[in-house]
């Protein structure tokens, strides 16, 4: 096996001053790399060459989160993957970007392949080998949600990371339960009354995740790797059914330049639309504050697929969708009271 | 061991005794007893080191299968019917993928209408699904083709389905010979797969192939399936040779006749119902008649050659099957008349026992009265057709679509 | 397993041949390519005396002190002084005032000069000695930085000092409140320690006539502007009316310096409020500081107006001096138009007045210059090249003498750079090109990845506690506080490997070097999307088009 075993205190990384902070994927002012993605060793589990578009969120939220989990468990982990881009850009035969035992089988299966592994495992007395499953919104929380359900009821010992883009990306951008309410997709175009999709409609995972009772839930965003590894080492380190869901833009399906990525995850992340927290056995213990330096119409005026909000006579979904962020900030208190 | 017991215990029983580490289970009728028992021997302890995993639907179970037996782990579920059309997408999964799970099914109609009993519309459902098909006539065979699923499965890197007739065999409560642990353990050694999920060595499973490589892919699959050919007999030899009984290899010929003078009609069948044919057959031989039985014991991969050797020298063939496919009839049919292609011999359908409808004696002795006015390898017949309802209803519906057309 | 290059190949399951995704070259993708650059922070474009400043900032992130003064030193010898008399545009050059605050780099840089002199950090003496003699005329900031930096280079230095003591401005202008003399004597003592020969009291009359006598190879003068600049005014009184130049200079030797009373100060540049505030330390009396101008156009830094303010000065802006009287002054009030211009009003207002001290500029004494030809009769500065030559070869000149802003800072980098081409000159060397460098500007930076903190501030003694004698007014920083400053530091430009391009490439295409040295981008797997440069909090990588 060729990872790397490295280990890092990962939140407890010592942060010696306020140059950087810990917003920056490494502190220059530690001496060592304080963070695996700043790390010479990371695994680079899924490797260069793959071919996942210009400026993906998905590529990247999947390295960080499975290198992270190759690092906590010296390697021994083995990766389940539902149907999707990050399926198709990794596996094309002959190349497969995984550096990691990996299996592809269906769209909405990951969850129960995954306990499948993690049973096999367990019979075979290898419980020093861990299962993540991963997916996107599409393969986890629409045509996956049965078996993830079973999954997290069963308490099965996989970490389930969905990786949410917002839309079905890989078969041309079509509307998921996951999609918000404004947003075009190809089955929700801008147009007639209601342009885009619909409001009033999806639903959230973490928060039916977190009615499974399961140990750990939590969400997570490309534009906070620190917090991202963290959460993902926190769950590494619970054993039975654990949920994360990562924020990843997509270039393609919002129509965002490529080099936008991180820049609209943070967008998102700081006007209170993608609240990050943590829960245990159903009770949210800890919530990321923000300092609500974006506003929500600067995160929807970055992306062509919302470009109809700002059209003469769309003003209410603009509203509407501030509501949703007002109303996170409210339930979640995000922002820091001074 | 003999034994009095349930069609549905003695499977689980002997799938116990092939010490299967994972199983997966959701319950559908008529399959549900024998994952219950499986249930009960895991938590009793008497079968040991084996995980079972309640799913929360067959396309769960049979994706569960999938991971466990990728990670290495001897894997084992059951289904019937509508379930094993939900799980029909990770049924061709499986088999893609070379994980050699053993799955039981229970044999039961599809819907709709729902019915709950037996035919083999199910198994049919995934012929081309790339499993090997095994059916079994009684509960004595299906003990026994059980445990020889597995080393099949496990020496080719192919999935195994053994089919059973629902209710008929599944719930028939009849005296077994149950094979001892010692006798299994010899013929079935520890399961070691070609290739598994292992971070000491990592693979990539389920990767995309696109039109480069797949039809490579699939004649890989189909060469898996023809050396299937060749592993069955020699294991059901050795399977023989270990336990002292014969449970079939390919087809099993039913009579011995006198070399060079076969029989002139000869009824081919799948599955339970050849213990009422054999009850009729017996008696018209007897009688004088020129009459045997071939059941297909192996149907994917289909057995052509061994199945042209069970019958060459008749005049005809009368495949009598659980299965129909609407807009064309028989669909062993299909199969049994491309396999006797060039051989001269005549092929009919005749088609029986749907959605559980008995298939009697008088059935059976209707079947061969009718041989000599049956068409040659066109249409169908149907045994015991309820025509009442049937011209009752065809011209209710004719008094409707033909007003439409 | 088969490897190429390496690297392992993963098996497909089920039958076909194993592969990696690094045979695919998604390099070939890219239209725009990423290329790490190193551009001009701001405040090193502001710093007059050239300093670098963000690599000694660097060196305090990491409390090495001692590395941030040898930075500092390479290009001002005086840190513990310039921290506090510096007016620190490096600050308003500063990045960071866009957002929290700028880094209070002038408060680091005395941390770091004190530090300097409490641990006797010395300068090491040049290796060889070059064989050239260079005269100094003047012992300012200018004179003496020159001198350093000719010594720096194996020169043989000496200075001519026209006053008792060297310093110029330093000592016999700026107040000692704000620079205690300990402090620059300690630092020109060390300056001194590296070997130069220092000739107080002595003026030059002849330049030509020093260098052929005494064997110099080339002059540098700063001899800084000392002559006051005065504006006639109605004065039959006894009132005295003095001027600020000489007043702080009296103030500093111990001479009569003719204040007493209320002192009313006309002026409205640093030396104005300089007097002012001497005025009250010396008198004890609210002085009067008179201004053409309002506020908002004072040419005094805003920082020195305010401590003015709080020790109790009084403003008179847009007024003017119309007439002295005896015990007072009669003011004009001055209207302002659109542009802050003020205009006469006609209307008068009259103020008491124990002195009048003006304080309205100064200019050099050319007479020297002129015997050579290099200024005519009425010039009040010297021209001087790039390179800071005269007219004359061989005679250099700089600090407030030049055409430049007149500050010590100022003065300080026209010293080095002098000294920089007075040794090019000795080799027969061209005058180097100033290279153009491509400014940090904020609009580059993604200060997203600088959370607000606090800034830090010297500390400063109340202004009612201040105003008896010249202790100085301000404190130091601690330092755990210049540690923290230093780490405020954006590092505009220039790469600090704080891992965002490494980190955020999703295509591993970023190769990271090792401590110190950076990266590198893997153009076989770099797609160009990029990510890297956005988030680059400090605008490090330019994203260009790919050429085919």
């Amino acid at each position: 096996m060729q990872s790397q075993i490295l280990h890092f205190p990962a939140k407890e990384a010592m942060i010696i001053g306020q140059q950087t902070g810990d917003r920056t994927i490494s502190n220059r002012l530690a001496d060592t790399a304080d963070s695996l993605q700043g790390a010479a060793e990371r695994s680079n589990a899924l490797d260069s060459g793959h071919r996942a578009c210009q400026g993906c969120g998905e590529a990247l939220g999947a390295r960080h989160a499975i290198d992270t989990a190759l690092d906590t468990t010296d390697g021994e982990l083995v990766v389940v993957n539902a149907t999707g881009c990050l399926e198709v850009f990794s596996t094309p035969y002959p190349q497969s970007a995984w550096r990691t035992p990996w299996i592809h089988s269906l769209f909405g299966n990951a969850a129960a392949v995954a306990s499948g592994v993690a049973q096999s495992f367990r019979i075979q007395g290898k419980e020093n080998v861990r299962v993540i499953a991963q997916g996107g919104d599409g393969g986890t929380t629409d045509i996956g949600m049965g078996c993830l359900s079973g999954m997290f009821e069963r308490n099965e010992d996989v970490l389930y990371i969905c990786y949410n883009n917002e839309a079905y990306m890989n078969t041309g951008v079509q509307r998921s339960s996951q999609t918000p309410g404004a947003a075009r997709t190809a089955t929700t175009m801008p147009v007639g009354e209601h342009p885009g999709n619909r409001f009033g409609t999806g639903k959230s995972v973490p928060k039916i995740a977190m009615a499974h009772g399961i140990p750990y839930v939590a969400t997570a965003n490309i534009a906070n790797p620190r917090d991202l590894e963290a959460k993902v080492r926190k769950a590494m380190s619970i054993r039975g059914a654990r949920y994360i869901e990562v924020f990843v833009p997509c270039p393609l399906g919002w129509g965002t330049a490529s080099c936008d990525t991180i820049k609209v995850a943070r967008q998102a992340l700081n006007c209170g639309l993608t609240p990050l927290y943590e829960a245990e056995y159903g009770e949210i213990t800890a919530v990321n504050k923000i300092a609500p330096s974006e506003t929500v119409g600067a995160y929807l005026k970055s992306q062509r697929r919302f470009a109809h909000v700002f059209k003469r006579g769309n003003e209410h979904q603009l509203e509407a969708i501030q509501a949703i962020a007002d109303a996170n900030i409210r339930a979640f208190d995000l922002v820091e009271s001074k | 061991m003999l034994k009095q017991i349930d069609g549905s215990y003695a499977v689980g029983e002997a799938v116990a005794l092939c010490r299967p580490q994972v199983v997966s289970c959701y319950p559908i009728t008529p399959q549900t007893h024998i994952v219950e028992s499986l249930g009960k021997l895991v938590k009793s302890g008497e079968l040991a080191d084996c995980s079972f995993m309640n799913m929360e639907s067959e396309f769960g179970a049979m994706s569960a299968c999938i991971g466990s037996s990728a990670a290495g782990s001897r894997t084992y579920t059951a289904t019937s019917s509508q379930g094993m059309l939900f799980m029909s997408e990770a049924v061709y999964n499986a088999s893609g993928m070379g994980l050699p799970i053993v799955m039981t099914v229970g044999n039961r109609a599809v819907g709709s209408p729902i019915n709950i009993w037996n035919d083999h519309s199910d198994a049919m459902s995934v012929r081309d699904a790339g499993w090997i098909q095994l059916f079994v006539e009684n509960n004595q065979q299906a003990i026994d083709v059980h445990i020889q699923a597995f080393r099949l499965a496990e020496s080719l890197g192919l999935p195994v389905m053994v089919n059973m007739d629902g209710f008929i065999l599944t719930h028939a409560y009849v005296r077994v010979d149950m094979p001892e642990q010692e006798q299994v353990d010899k013929f079935l050694p520890v399961f070691k797969p070609f290739q598994k999920l292992d971070p000491q060595s990592p693979i990539t499973m389920g990767a995309l192939v696109g039109p480069e490589a797949f039809t490579e892919v699939r004649m890989l699959a189909h060469s898996r399936m023809e050396r299937a050919l060749e592993l069955i007999p020699a294991q059901a030899e050795e399977f023989a040779n270990i336990f002292g009984r014969n449970a079939g290899g390919l087809v099993q010929k039913h009579y011995d006749d006198e070399t060079g003078v076969e029989a002139e009609t000869v009824l081919v069948t799948m599955g339970s119902v050849i213990g009422t044919a054999k009850e009729v057959i017996t008696e018209m031989r007897e009688m004088g008649e020129s009459v045997n039985a071939v059941t297909l014991r192996t149907y994917r991969p289909f057995p052509a050659q061994a199945l042209r050797e069970a019958v060459i020298g008749a005049k005809r063939v009368v495949v009598l099957e659980k299965s129909f496919t609407p807009g064309m009839g028989g669909i062993v049919y299909q199969d049994v008349l491309a396999a006797l292609n060039g051989t001269g011999i005549e092929v009919q359908s005749v088609i029986a026992g749907l959605g559980g409808r008995p298939v009697t004696r008088k059935s059976i002795r209707t079947l061969f009265a009718g041989c000599d006015e049956r068409s040659n390898g066109h249409g169908f017949e149907v045994l015991d057709l309820d025509n009442t309802t049937m011209d009752r209803e065809l011209a209710r519906e004719a008094s409707v679509l033909d007003r439409i057309i | 397993m088969t490897a190429i290059e390496g690297q392992q190949l993963i098996p497909f399951a089920t039958t076909l041949e194993p592969g990696t995704s690094r045979d695919n070259k998604t390099g070939s993708w890219r239209n725009l390519r990423p290329e790490y650059v190193q551009n001009l922070p701001p405040c090193n474009d502001s710093c007059p005396a050239g300093e670098n400043i963000q690599a000694w900032l660097s060196h305090v992130q990491r409390g090495d002190f001692h590395g941030a003064w040898q930075e500092i030193v390479k290009n001002n010898p005086l840190p513990a002084t310039m921290g506090r008399v510096c007016y620190h545009p490096c600050q308003s050059g500063c990045n960071r005032k866009m957002t929290d605050g700028s880094v209070q780099i002038n408060a680091t840089e005395k941390y770091i000069g004190d530090r300097a002199l409490e641990q006797g950090w010395q300068f090491e003496p040049p290796e060889k000695p070059t064989g050239n003699r260079v005269l100094v005329i003047g012992g300012g900031p200018g004179g003496l930085s020159a001198a350093y930096h000719l010594r720096r280079a194996g020169h043989t230095v000496t200075i001519f000092e026209g006053m008792p003591a060297l310093g110029g401005m330093l000592r016999y202008g700026i107040p000692s409140y704000r620079l205690p003399r300990e402090i620059l004597d300690a630092e020109i003592d060390r300056i001194l320690a590296m070997g130069i020969e220092v000739r107080t009291n002595t003026r030059v009359h002849d330049i030509k006539q020093v260098m052929r006598s005494e064997g110099f190879h080339a002059v540098f003068t700063a001899v800084g502007n000392w002559l006051p600049n005065r504006v006639d005014v109605v004065s039959k009184a006894k009132t005295p009316v003095l001027d600020g130049i000489d007043v702080l200079r009296k103030v500093e030797t111990g001479e009569d310096h003719g204040m007493k009373g209320s002192v009313v100060v006309w002026g409205g540049g640093n030396t104005a409020v300089d007097v002012a505030r001497v005025a009250l330390r010396v008198t004890g009396e609210r002085p009067k500081l008179i201004l053409r101008r309002d506020m908002e156009h004072m040419r005094a830094h805003p920082e020195e107006v305010q401590d003015a303010l709080d020790e109790g000065v009084q403003f008179f802006n847009l007024h003017t001096i119309h007439e002295v009287r005896d015990g007072e002054v009669v003011l004009e009030r001055m209207q302002a138009d659109d542009r802050g211009r003020p205009f006469p009003t006609g209307r008068y207002v009259t103020v008491a007045a124990g002195s009048v001290v003006m304080a309205l500029g100064q200019s050099a004494e050319l007479g020297v210059m002129e015997k050579m030809g290099i200024t005519q009769s009425g010039d009040w500065e010297v021209p001087v090249s790039p390179g800071m030559m005269t007219s004359v070869p061989g005679i250099f000149a700089g600090g407030d003498m030049v055409p430049s802003i007149r500050t010590v800072t100022a003065a300080i980098g026209h010293g080095k750079k002098a000294a920089r081409n007075i040794d090019l000159w000795l080799n027969d060397q061209p005058v180097s090109e100033r290279r153009e460098r491509t400014i940090a500007t904020f609009e580059r930076m993604n200060t997203a990845y600088y959370p607000d903190v606090e800034t830090n501030h010297r500390p400063k003694f109340e202004a009612g506690e201040r105003i008896y004698d010249f202790r100085e007014v301000k404190g130091g920083l601690t330092e755990q506080q210049a540690i923290q400053e230093a780490q405020r530091c954006m590092s505009c430009g220039n790469c600090m490997e704080c891992d965002n391009c490494y980190g955020f490439c999703p295509d591993n295409a970023i190769i990271k070097l090792g401590a110190g040295e950076g990266f590198k981008i893997d153009y076989d797997y770099c797609k160009g999307c990029g990510i890297c440069a956005t988030e680059c909090p400090l605008g490090a990588l330019d994203m260009v088009m790919e050429t085919i």
